[in-house]
């Protein structure tokens, strides 16, 4: 496995030009992407095609109108207007600036589980591993947090919430280790059986949520009950959603990125993950790190579910997740699986997130656009070749080939 | 036909592969191209064959100039090329194998016609001498079989020019003559024939003509009459060379690796090492030679415990070792496996981090779980400074690294600590001659520092002129142990394939050796 | 650490450790049919299985299966028992696949002779069922086996038969043709492939990352124009239905007749592509070099094959199949789209693939597998058992899983699947 998906660590002199480079793809990809996303706004609009005929150059302005308005409506959902900025400071009125850094606040909202499951992906990759069942992990995560959520009572709050986020780590981890223990015992290939964990873990949520003892009392629908006050994040801000969760993610960048490059265990990771034969002609258990990879990115996975049931809904549906388990795959490639580029690419992606909705409530356009856009920018992330082919980039070394996974052999 | 390569020069980024080649093969001759390994000499017939366009240069046969974009032009043209490895698909028959590409069909869906491509097989095969079974899958087939079936191959196709790319690498002395009987049929029959090699007593026995490459440039031509070994050995590396290794005579000690009745199995589930013994004493170099697939790799594996065996005891120094590859290492075991690039380090990996590849998890380059970068750095500047690693920092991904400068951070690797016994396998393939005289020179020193040595080869030279004692391997047991002194070729050869000469006795003093190979 | 030799030969521990699972395994079965799903039945009650499709007017009157419920079961637990027993002592040698398959067949017939006690179950209805839900499956694995035969891994079934299914019931509604809905899914389909194949061959993105952006793609967009446009426009997405169209004489054979040969065009049509893919592979020239440059694509450029060339083609040629079976969801079974209609059965159809050793027919009667117990889990859930819907809903996905955890190692990819193949 070559750079282009995991970067080793670089020495001090080249670090600023390198990471001019390696800035220049990911943000023209996520360019590239926004204007593929334009071309679909327009074309969608199926009175588009009949105005075109009519009047072709009202209906570009208008068109073009509406890409600025939808856009405009995803920026400034995203991290908040300058004109409610200026107008709040100006009065002075906390509760008004608090209100003007909404948006804001809910982009870092969004990037929490964002950045768990980007990690939670990446750590995957760099032991050779391709986890797309983060989806899965994340709610089995989010599950087992709810219960001790709302099942454990009396605690003062130090105890309760470090002990319903390790409650969720623990549930993403098991749901992590099934893969795991079958690639290593078996051979059987993690995308199939991760892919088919996630469908198996949504019918089991679904289960769960109507069992006696988890669901509501008094509702028919299903929902958990409501967790206690005691496991709940508390906000970074008074009147504002975004809570230390967020900081939380953060720290968990960091002992990822202490894991993978100062410790043993990280070293064997990122050994066998590029050569598995050579690691274990060197002494290291390949089974042993695949279980314990796997393990440990369920448990980022399921953190990114913590995050969520304690973070905003204190309690659990079967729809908390709108895909970030899928979208971890984008983060984790934008970053080149690096815990430091993890974050910016979730805060980047959080951003669309929250902006989403308000586009949506502003224009009508669904923000199933937002995930569209997302799809675009992995594709143009994981094969820079192809960015570079569009935009006539050179490149002075020769570059590898990105591959890392070899069909379904053992 | 006469085939004529005129100022070819094929350059790739950073090396130039051939510069300005003149190369003139005659009809009905056989020509040898000669060269070390590097040299340039698959690169100018993948030229010739279509693989690669030449950046200048013309290639002309019977005079006219022609070029080939893709292999089918060059067959159509009449060349036929047997690569170094078989350009054969595993699981196809020979038949399929042979007619793939220019299958005989009928019917309008393009049915394969069989049976027709069958005769014409067995035309060919009777023709020259090449026995082969055309209903047999070529993954079951020996090694010496598979080379047939490349033959024919070309010969399917009506080639008139046959390149060879060192089609005696996986031969014994014995199926070499074979080979060699089979060249002189196809010269008979108006067939030309390029052989590339890089063994010296091959060409001055077989070749017509002799061309010497040495860094992608011809040096010169000769003919087998005007040449001898050490002239052609100075043309290949371009000054005089020493063909044996200096060393003084071994001293051994106490037996360091005992291996009694080993039955280790391939990843096939056939039986690779059939009950063999043996025994290697510190501060000696036992050699294991024997063609590719007798068992080799197997044992190599099972005593570096990457394969359990099935039956049998490994002992290291007397006791008993848990056959995983960590506690071997503890147990003072170096290894220097086959494959470099596959198994030996890790590419993407730093220099500094693949020095400390199997001591990353003890002081001083970690504390508990706790690596410890500045040590890792200061033992790999040194450990670069003292084996002469050429690279621009111990930060470089080792991938970028040339492939003898790669062995050299194996070898620092394995041979910068107290070993008690070191397994080198084919330490020297594919590197270049500077490169090999280091690796010898290395493990000659090991040995005199007490070790124990046990290596694994396929050259004869190499053999003859590293070992104190020479194991020869044959269908996963070691059928004679002989020293350097009593070893020819001739011998070596035909203990390689099996064939006992009448008046070998086991040599006195030698660990006792498995009576019998059988007779092929 | 030595390890003594048996007296009389050598022993292969992994072989035994399988013999010991297995025989632990179908004792267990047998545990399970006699004194868990025995228990509480009344002894004189019978389970009936109805062998006539309902309805049906024509053909043979078969009667319907009536069993005794506590005696089969008992039965079952017996044969499992001994097949056990046998398992533990001696091994099946080499056809434990087929013991496999009898004890776990077995298990099914008396899983399903306790959830029919003193009903009366359709059992016929199950069996076509398990066609039709094992019909897109295998369009997936068909196109799979078109993708890596010739050495390319296509992770993206699931996306291809979305896609298809969307357009098939977009283009069906609009233009009130279902052919030319047909006809467009297929289209859709090799576009996706197509662009499978240039990001995996041409831009030598990693085949598995490639194949899963096309399927957030294909979700997304398809979602996107669902939200967008469909819920306001129902009407471009009510397509008719192909019509369900007997075959004479074999339709009417008992149990085979209603199961195989009553269907639509796609059932059909799956016949004819399974004859002729396998047909294709195995005996033309065409079949040949696909498979030449899957196995050793080095091979077969130096004999004059155009590796890049037969990559792209069958690619696109997998994407057709993909986006036609697809449509299969819309035009040939419920209709309307609906979001992720597709459900996973695009990966299901890659286990299938890899349960049929890349082999059409093998991944045809593979997906009937699945397709069981797809159709266990949709019938089952209506006759209110003990076992809770979303169990049975996890039915397919564990039994993918098991398949895939089982099988590797045991069965051969083509060896070149899965690596970009470079010139030099």
């Amino acid at each position: 496995m070559t750079d282009e998906l995991r970067a080793a660590p670089v020495p001090p002199a080249s670090r600023l030009k390198g990471a001019a480079r390696s800035l220049l793809v990911p943000v023209l990809a996520v360019v590239s992407a926004l204007m593929i996303g334009a071309i679909i706004i327009v074309l969608s609009d199926l009175t588009f095609f009949q105005r075109l005929g009519a009047d072709p150059g009202a209906a570009l302005a208008d068109a073009l109108g509406s890409v600025w308005t939808a856009y405009g409506a995803l920026v400034t959902g995203a991290l908040g207007s300058p004109g409610t900025y200026l107008d709040a400071f100006a009065s002075g009125d906390s509760g008004q600036i608090a209100a003007a850094f909404n948006p804001l606040s809910e982009t870092l909202l969004a990037a929490t589980p964002l950045i768990f499951t980007g990690l939670a992906v990446a750590l995957g990759f760099q032991c050779g591993l391709f986890n797309i069942g983060a989806e899965g992990q994340l709610y089995l995560g989010a599950a087992t947090a709810t219960f001790v959520g709302f099942a454990v009572t009396g605690l003062p709050w130090y105890i309760h919430l470090p002990l319903a986020a390790a409650a969720g780590f623990a549930g993403g981890a098991i749901w992590g280790f099934i893969p795991g223990i079958l690639k290593a015992r078996t051979g059987a290939h993690e995308v199939i059986v991760t892919i088919m964990l996630n469908y198996t873990a949504f019918r089991l949520i679904e289960f769960i949520l109507k069992f006696p003892g988890y669901q509501r009392e008094g509702r028919f629908d299903p929902i958990s009950k409501v967790t206690e006050a005691t496991a709940w994040y508390p906000p970074l801000i008074e009147g504002l959603r975004a809570n230390w969760g967020f900081v939380l993610g953060l720290a968990a960048a960091l002992a990822v990125s202490w894991l993978l490059f100062r410790t043993t265990k990280g070293f064997e990771f990122r050994a066998v993950g590029f050569n598995p034969t050579a690691a274990r002609y060197a002494g290291m258990s390949i089974a042993a790190s695949t279980v314990m990879a796997m393990m440990i990115s369920g448990g980022l996975a399921g953190l990114a579910g913590t995050s969520i049931v304690l973070g905003i809904t204190r309690s659990l549906t079967s729809g908390i997740s709108p895909g970030f388990g899928f979208d971890g795959i984008a983060i984790a490639l934008m970053a080149r699986s690096r815990p430091r580029g993890i974050i910016f690419a979730a805060l980047l992606f959080g951003a669309l997130r929250a902006g989403a909705t308000p586009m949506q409530s502003a224009t009508g356009i669904p923000i199933d656009l937002v995930v569209v856009v997302q799809a675009l920018v992995i594709m143009f992330v994981a094969a820079p070749a192809l960015v570079r082919g569009i935009y006539r980039i050179r490149v002075p070394e020769a570059t590898g080939y990105e591959v890392f996974s070899k069909g379904w052999g053992a | 036909m006469r085939l004529e390569l005129r100022g070819i020069t094929k350059r790739f980024p950073g090396v130039i592969a051939n510069q300005d080649v003149d190369l003139v093969v005659e009809p009905g001759e056989i020509h040898a191209l000669l060269g070390e390994n590097g040299a340039g000499k698959t690169t100018l017939m993948n030229v010739l064959y279509g693989l690669y366009q030449p950046d200048e240069g013309e290639i002309r046969i019977d005079d006219r100039v022609v070029t080939f974009h893709d292999p089918g032009q060059a067959i159509a043209a009449g060349i036929g090329m047997v690569h170094q490895h078989f350009m054969l698909v595993p699981v196809f028959t020979v038949t399929e194998n042979v007619m793939l590409g220019v299958e005989s069909v009928r019917g309008p869906l393009g049915q394969l016609d069989r049976p027709t491509a069958r005769r014409r097989i067995i035309e060919i095969s009777e023709a020259h001498n090449l026995k082969v079974d055309p209903d047999a899958t070529v993954e079951d087939l020996p090694v010496g079989v598979r080379q047939r079936v490349e033959i024919i191959k070309t010969l399917y196709r009506r080639s008139d020019l046959l390149v060879l790319d060192e089609p005696t690498a996986v031969l014994t002395p014995q199926e070499d003559e074979e080979l060699f009987e089979i060249m002189r049929s196809l010269k008979a029959s108006g067939t030309s024939i390029v052989f590339i090699t890089h063994k010296l007593n091959e060409v001055l026995e077989i070749a017509d003509r002799i061309t010497v490459l040495r860094r992608g440039r011809v040096v010169g031509t000769t003919t087998p009459a005007e040449a001898t070994r050490e002239s052609l050995a100075s043309m290949m590396v371009g000054r005089p060379v020493e063909l044996i290794v200096e060393k003084t005579p071994a001293h051994p000690g106490v037996p360091v690796l005992e291996i009694h009745g080993l039955v280790v199995r391939d990843d096939r589930g056939h039986v690779a090492v059939d009950g063999l013994d043996l025994q290697v004493r510190a501060g000696e170099i036992v050699a294991i030679a024997g063609v590719q697939g007798n068992g080799q790799t197997e044992l190599v594996d099972a005593i570096t415990g990457l394969r359990h065996p099935v039956a049998g005891t490994i002992r290291f120094g007397g006791t008993a070792v848990r056959m995983e590859p960590r506690p071997i290492f503890e147990a003072g075991v170096a290894h220097v496996p086959e494959d470099r690039l596959e198994d030996g380090c890790v590419p993407g990996l730093t220099v500094a981090d693949n020095l400390v590849l199997n001591t990353y998890c003890r002081a001083p380059f970690s504390h508990g779980i706790r690596l410890d970068r500045d040590a890792i750095e200061r033992s790999a500047t040194e450990l670069v400074a003292n084996f002469d690693i050429r690279t621009p920092s111990v930060f470089v991904d080792i991938g970028d690294l040339s492939g003898g400068n790669q062995q050299k951070v194996i070898v620092a690797r394995e041979f910068s600590r107290p070993v008690r016994l070191l397994v080198a396998a084919q330490p020297t393939r594919g590197l270049d001659v500077g490169s090999v005289e280091y690796i010898h020179r290395r493990i000659v020193a090991k040995r005199d520092e007490g070790a124990a040595v046990l290596f694994v080869s396929t050259e004869l030279d190499e053999v003859l002129a590293l070992a104190d004692r020479i194991a020869v391997m044959y269908q996963g047991r070691i059928v004679d142990i002989v020293e350097p002194a009593r070893a020819t070729p001739q011998l070596l050869g035909m203990l390689m394939g099996g064939s006992l000469p009448l008046e070998s006795a086991a040599p006195a003093g030698a660990s006792p050796a498995v009576a019998g190979g059988p007779a092929t | 650490m030595a390890i003594a030799a048996a007296p009389d030969g050598i022993v292969d521990r992994a072989a035994l450790r399988r013999q010991r699972i297995f025989g632990i395994f179908y004792l267990l079965l047998a545990a399970l049919a006699a004194f868990v799903l025995a228990s509480g039945i009344a002894p004189d009650a019978n389970s009936t299985f109805v062998l006539k499709p309902a309805g049906s007017k024509t053909g043979l009157d078969i009667p319907n299966l009536v069993v005794p419920s506590v005696v089969t079961l008992y039965v079952v637990a017996a044969v499992c028992a001994f097949l056990g027993a046998v398992q533990l002592i001696r091994g099946f040698g080499s056809r434990w696949v087929v013991i496999l398959g009898v004890a776990v067949t077995l298990f099914v017939f008396g899983f399903l002779t306790w959830a029919a006690v003193d009903k009366s179950m359709s059992l016929i209805g199950i069996l076509q069922l398990t066609v039709l839900k094992g019909l897109p499956i295998t369009f997936g694995a068909l196109s799979g086996i078109l993708c890596e035969r010739s050495g390319v891994v296509n992770i993206a079934i699931e996306g291809m038969l979305l896609a298809g299914a969307f357009t098939g019931a977009v283009v069906g509604s609009g233009t009130g043709n279902i052919v030319l809905g047909f006809v467009a899914a297929g289209f859709v389909g090799a576009a996706l492939g197509a662009l499978l194949a240039v990001l995996t061959i041409r831009y030598r993105m990693d085949q598995i990352v490639a194949g899963t952006v096309i399927n957030i793609f294909s979700g997304g967009i398809t979602g996107f124009v669902y939200s967008r446009v469909l819920q306001a426009h129902r009407e471009l997405n009510e397509p008719a239905r192909f019509p369900q169209i007997p075959i004479p004489v074999l339709s009417d054979i008992p149990i085979i007749g209603p199961m195989f040969f009553s269907g639509n065009l796609f059932l059909y049509l799956l016949f004819i592509l399974i004859g002729l893919i396998h047909y294709g592979l195995f005996y033309t020239r065409w079949g040949l070099r696909v498979r030449a440059v899957g196995e050793h694509p080095r091979a077969a450029d130096t004999v004059g094959i155009n590796v890049v060339l037969t990559r792209y083609r069958n690619v696109i040629l997998g994407g057709i199949v993909a986006g036609v079976g697809g449509a299969y969801f819309t035009l040939g079974s419920t209709g309307s789209f609906v979001q992720d209609m597709t459900a996973g059965r695009g990966f299901i159809g890659l286990a299938a693939m890899i349960f049929g050793a890349w082999t059409p027919i093998g991944a045809f009667l593979a997906s009937l597998v699945f397709g069981f117990a797809d159709a266990l889990q949709a019938r089952l859930s209506i006759l209110n058992i003990a076992l809770p819907s979303e169990f049975l809903q996890m039915a397919p996905y564990l039994a993918t899983i098991v398949v895939v955890a089982g099988l590797v190692g045991r069965v051969r990819a083509p060896a070149a699947d899965g690596r970009p193949y470079e010139k030099e």
